[in-house]
């Protein structure tokens, strides 16, 4: 059986790559069209553009802000910024951090917008970037740089 | 390839390959294993924990890879009608949920050191945990097909090359979406990795992907000598029926 004079084996190879073809720009399309919905967090440019509802719950992902770390005298409660370079959000947060939760390191924190604007937090985590350096690479760079220095003065 | 569409030609060559495979596989496996647990530095800033990366990178890459041989073997079962396409197929799901369901375990000992939480619902977490639930229809299905004789197989290579689309969006999804899981270290001919990290997890790689070939080629052999058997049986039974 074949039409036009083409063998079956050919037919069935074109007819699957045609499907292949079509299943995979739909699979793709329909992650494309997820985009906003399958994302975990808002970045702070996002919520500050559109504010989530007072009290709905969501989740907001940065960097926290170098510096920004401030401790409340309880020992437990914690103010910081996350921000993406667009925009900058006030988080706090009363509870235990996870060991990754750094200054200049990703973080996302779920809860819910206060009504002063400060995203008050009742979970948080950390997020680590792709890059891995060794631990005796990072000092020894350091004491490159002390060598460094140490030769200039 | 079609030199391997007689399956004794095949079974000779899987007869001699299995063993090599599996042993080299073991060796090469715990050597870099070795490496990474005992030898390669700890992390800047994650310290030991970041030897999780060498279970976890290379079951993640093999889970995913398994599916690609299903969808490969898919292919050339519903375009060419390779006779051992099907087995392949049905040989690669095993060995291939096997290695998913490690990197989900292991990333989730992972994740509560480095995330503070044991699993979160992003699209890197969620779509790998879709692709075990293919692992398992695809295994059913695979399964139902070989006990009714090969003429049903053809369903489950559709179902196949459909799940293939999961491929590819469990790689784009910490690029598209926002997500806890960090983006990929590695990328074609780049790597944000030291190579202090890279060296070890590429022969732990090199090491995983010998042990998926070897048990491969032993299910392949374990299913045909099956079908084997079972010709046998049906042919006894009805010489019996006839004398």
């Amino acid at each position: 059986m074949s039409i036009g004079g083409i063998k079956p084996k050919h037919q069935r190879l074109v007819l699957v790559v045609i499907a292949l073809v079509a299943l995979i720009g739909a699979g793709l399309l329909a992650a494309w069209a997820l985009r906003n919905q399958a994302s975990y967090f808002y970045l702070p440019a996002e919520m500050a553009a559109k504010p989530p509802e007072q009290g709905r719950a969501v989740r907001l992902g940065g960097m926290v802000e170098t510096g920004s770390i401030k401790t409340e005298a309880d020992g437990v409660t914690i103010h910081f910024i996350v921000g993406d370079g667009k925009a900058r959000i006030p988080v706090s947060f009363r509870g235990i951090v996870p060991d990754l939760f750094k200054e200049g390191s990703g973080a996302v924190a779920e809860g819910r917008i206060g009504p002063d604007g400060t995203f008050v937090a009742d979970n948080l985590l950390a997020k680590h970037d792709e890059r891995y350096v060794p631990r005796e690479m990072k000092d020894m760079t350091a004491q490159q740089a002390r060598a460094t220095v140490a030769e200039t003065q | 390839m079609h030199g391997f569409a007689n399956p004794a030609r095949f079974l000779r060559l899987a007869r001699w390959l299995t063993m090599p495979c599996l042993v080299a596989g073991v060796v090469i496996a715990a050597a870099a294993l070795w490496w990474g647990l005992l030898r390669a530095p700890a992390d800047a800033l994650q310290g030991d924990s970041v030897r999780i990366l060498y279970l976890h990178v290379p079951a993640a890459w093999l889970g995913m890879w398994g599916w690609g041989a299903i969808a490969a073997a898919s292919f050339a079962e519903l375009v060419w009608r390779h006779p051992l396409a099907a087995i392949a197929a049905r040989a690669a799901a095993v060995p291939g949920a096997f290695y998913t369901v490690l990197c989900l375990a292991s990333g989730s000992l992972w994740g509560r050191p480095a995330w503070g939480a044991w699993w979160v619902w992003d699209g890197r977490l969620t779509s790998m945990l879709v692709l075990l639930f293919l692992y398992f229809a695809y295994m059913a299905l695979a399964d139902a097909a070989g006990r009714d004789g090969d003429g049903n197989s053809r369903l489950a290579a559709i179902f196949g090359l459909v799940g293939a689309v999961n491929i590819p969006i469990i790689h784009y999804s910490v690029i598209w979406w926002n997500s806890l899981h960090q983006p990929p270290s590695i990328s074609m001919g780049k790597s944000a990795m030291a190579s202090d990290f890279l060296y070890p997890l590429l022969v732990s790689v090199l090491g995983f992907t010998l042990i998926f070939a070897g048990v491969v080629l032993a299910r392949m052999r374990a299913i045909l000598a099956d079908s084997q058997a079972e010709a046998r049986l049906r042919r006894k039974a009805m010489s019996e029926d006839a004398g």
